[in-house]
């Protein structure tokens, strides 16, 4: 396939891990590195980076899929949004399955709710146009990589005056959460992976101060096998020459400045929350994203009665943990047991771009020991 | 079915020929699910004259067979049904009848089946028009034809306006399995051999790109196809076929997940062996799917002792449905009940049952 075929070509993938085999001699501890976006460990996991990897290379996966972080309480928001009887509520295929407390939003569409899958935002003010007497509301997450398509929407919105139409904001930003892991007394890493969707939006820029307050060497990556082992080749050698720098290796789609248009729009609807919930990660200030004032007839928040209730996360479930990179997916007691991406327990089993999903999905044979996966 | 019988069905069907009256309506209405004569009219007009066959012409409750006329062809009989919701009725490649009749084929040939006669149930929303449901009608005949069989009896009903989506079909098929033929999912061996007819994907792929809704184009069309002709030339050269499967919703994934654990053991494929084009793999990478668990309607799995793959895949790549056919795993004794693929990278990863769905309604 044009421009996808030439990022996983095999010899090319052997010349890399030769490279990084030399570099890791030159190192002589083991590395961890963490691959902050669920992107790149869904990557990692369907072409078996890990097994191609020196050992002395241990790969940590981050918080970086959205899905995952999405808090039981705010699950609950938006299916009590969704049991509105003239609510029309569109989501994004992924959240579907996510457990909130008590249910999920399949199972709330299968008691009647009337719930939509949708690609894109604009797609749910599509609905809103064509369903005049509903009341339709788009259940907005991710990180600034869906922001300023959200953000787009409702300008569309409020410049064609369409009164039925709303968003949930569940948005969230990545630098304030690679701070709340940094911060972390126990976690100990040596480099990110960064993630190039958000850094399309974002640029570059951004990631100096984790570089410069923490001392961790970044390289915003693309998603293809090679630019994996590319970037972990560039992180190895700012690691041996004990540089620490944003480096680029995206850059057929990242700019140091981002993309200002998709900034723009972003910052004209949104404003930053005090705070906002992690799923595992609790509160993290300054780190998820609402709807301004301005625009606050566009705001579910505003137009619907929510419980809007902070729910612990299960006992036995460590995805917090396991987000953090305390804690192996199979060493959690509930993975491949009570835990399976058919009745998740944690949102790390849900979406395919979660580790403990990855790990269960692809890579389950090769764990031993006390949580054996019997298959 | 012998001659005298024969002769005075088709006698029969000359005199109801005369009975039968024109279908006027542009539209489905209550009526035509009412028993009145509004539904005789479509009964006669829209599906007796286009399937047009002796046994249906009887226009009685049943299809009657003669008991012979199976017993000479084999020794068992195979039974299958599947009923038919796709969205859109008509995709590039194919429609809805095209697919009611060639899926139902298609699960009787995989056994090794000769498929004969297939039964129509469909369940008309009020307020179709007439011209789409003779479209699909034309359609289902010709590939009954294409496939050899006969629909031979049938049923019809029409719900309120949103009560189903415009047309649902049901079809049930018979077929005759010769002597000696024993294919099943808990037959496969290690070391036998996995082999598929063709590019895998274009049917689920088609069917996403025409609902319009991801602003994507491309040129890929469905592989609605029959398969029985080719089971009957890969049977003629290797009747110990151990597995054969049609690769239709969950794809080739589920397919292999299948064979598996009916037979506990684990299967490795190749992902540089797998045939898939260009454009289902960049939809794919779009979409964020796997081209392995999408929908195909014209795609066999086949598996077979490695001393007969060389000859099995030769026939196939003979015969029209199989000329891109290619061996693309194996079959091993463990882990068992476990699909491995072997990626590019030389590295080996877990295929597993899919959870949740893809894909609603594509066939």
């Amino acid at each position: 396939m044009k421009y996808v075929d030439e990022f996983r070509d095999p010899q090319k993938a052997e010349a890399l891990i030769w490279q990084i085999e030399k570099l890791c001699h030159l190192l002589e501890t083991p590395i961890k590195i963490m691959e902050v976006c669920g992107s790149h460990t869904h990557a990692i996991f369907k072409y078996g980076i890990e097994e191609i990897l020196p050992k002395a290379i241990e790969l940590i996966h981050g918080p970086g899929c959205p899905v995952c972080v999405m808090p039981k309480g705010r699950l609950d928001d938006a299916i009590a949004i969704s049991q509105n009887p003239n609510v029309i509520f569109a989501t994004f295929g992924d959240a579907m399955r996510v457990p909130g407390s008590q249910t999920t939003l399949l199972q709330a569409k299968t008691q009647g709710a009337d719930i939509h899958t949708v690609y894109s935002p604009l797609d749910s003010l599509k609905i809103a146009k064509a369903n005049p007497d509903k009341e339709v509301v788009f259940f907005a997450l991710g990180f600034e990589t869906t922001a300023p398509a959200t953000a787009l929407t409702i300008l569309e919105a409020a410049a064609e005056n369409i009164n039925n139409f709303s968003v949930f904001c569940n948005h969230i930003l990545v630098i304030p959460a690679l701070q709340a892991l940094l911060n972390h007394p126990q976690l100990q890493l040596h480099a990110f992976i960064g993630p190039g969707h958000v850094s399309t939006v974002i640029g570059t820029d951004p990631y100096q101060l984790i570089c410069q307050q923490y001392r961790k060497p970044i390289v915003i990556s693309g998603f293809e096998p090679l630019d994996i082992l590319q970037s972990i080749w560039m992180l190895l050698r700012q690691l041996v020459e004990n540089r620490c720098e944003v480096e680029n290796q995206y850059h057929r789609l990242v700019d140091k400045a981002g993309n200002q248009t998709a900034i723009a729009t972003m910052n004209k609807v949104f404003e930053v929350r005090e705070n906002f919930p992690w799923r595992g990660l609790g509160q993290i200030p300054d780190s998820g994203l609402k709807i301004r004032s301005e625009y606050a007839q566009f705001d579910a928040e505003n137009k619907f009665t929510i419980p809007n209730l902070l729910v612990a996360d299960h006992k036995a479930c460590q995805c917090g943990n396991i987000l953090k990179g305390l804690v192996k997916p199979w060493e959690c007691k509930v993975f491949g047991t009570a835990c399976t991406p058919e009745t998740p327990i944690g949102t790390c089993m849900v979406s395919s771009e979660g580790a403990c999903a990855a790990y269960y999905k692809y890579n389950r044979l090769v764990r031993t020991g006390k949580n054996k996966v019997t298959t | 079915m012998n001659n005298s019988l024969l002769n005075s069905l088709w006698q029969k069907k000359e005199q109801l020929r005369h009975r039968c009256t024109q279908l006027h309506d542009t539209n489905i209405t209550l009526a035509h699910g009412s028993g009145g004569k509004a539904m005789h009219d479509l009964i006669t007009d829209v599906f007796v004259s286009n399937f047009d066959n002796p046994i249906l012409w009887q226009l009685e409750d049943q299809a009657t067979f003669d008991l012979a006329s199976f017993l000479s062809q084999g020794d068992r009989l195979a039974l299958t049904t599947d009923s038919y919701v796709v969205d859109p009725l008509f995709f590039p490649g194919g429609d809805i009848g095209e697919l009611a009749v060639n899926g139902t084929v298609n699960d009787l040939a995989v056994s090794g089946a000769k498929p004969l006669y297939l039964t129509c149930s469909v369940i008309l929303e009020e307020g179709l028009p007439v011209e789409i449901l003779r479209r699909i009608v034309n359609s289902m005949q010709a590939a009954a034809r294409q496939a050899g069989v006969q629909i031979v009896t049938g049923d019809t009903k029409v719900v309120h306006r949103g009560a189903a989506d415009k047309l649902f079909i049901n079809t049930t098929g018979i077929g005759v399995i010769p002597a000696g033929i024993s294919i099943s999912a808990y037959n496969i061996q290690p070391t036998d051999v996995v082999i598929v007819n063709g590019e895998l994907g274009n049917h689920g792929t088609a069917i996403l790109i025409s609902r319009g809704e991801l602003a994507l184009e491309t040129q890929i069309e469905s592989d609605c196809q029959p398969l029985n002709s080719l089971v009957e030339t890969i049977l003629d050269v290797c009747p110990e076929i151990h597995a054969m499967r049609d690769a239709t919703r969950g794809g080739l994934a589920t397919v292999l997940n299948e064979f598996a654990f009916s037979s506990n053991v684990a299967i490795r494929i190749y992902e540089q062996c797998i045939p898939i084009r260009e454009e289902v793999k960049s939809v794919c990478e779009i979409l964020g799917l796997d081209p392995l668990y999408l929908a195909n309607e014209g795609k066999l799995v086949v598996v077979v002792g490695r001393e007969n793959a060389d000859k099995v895949l030769s026939v196939m790549r003979s015969h029209p449905a199989g000329k891109n056919a290619c061996i693309i795993g194996e079959v091993i004794s463990s882990p068992p009940k476990i699909v491995l693929l072997k990626t590019i990278f030389g590295t080996e990863r877990i295929v597993d049952m899919l959870v949740g769905d893809q894909l609603p309604r594509i066939c």
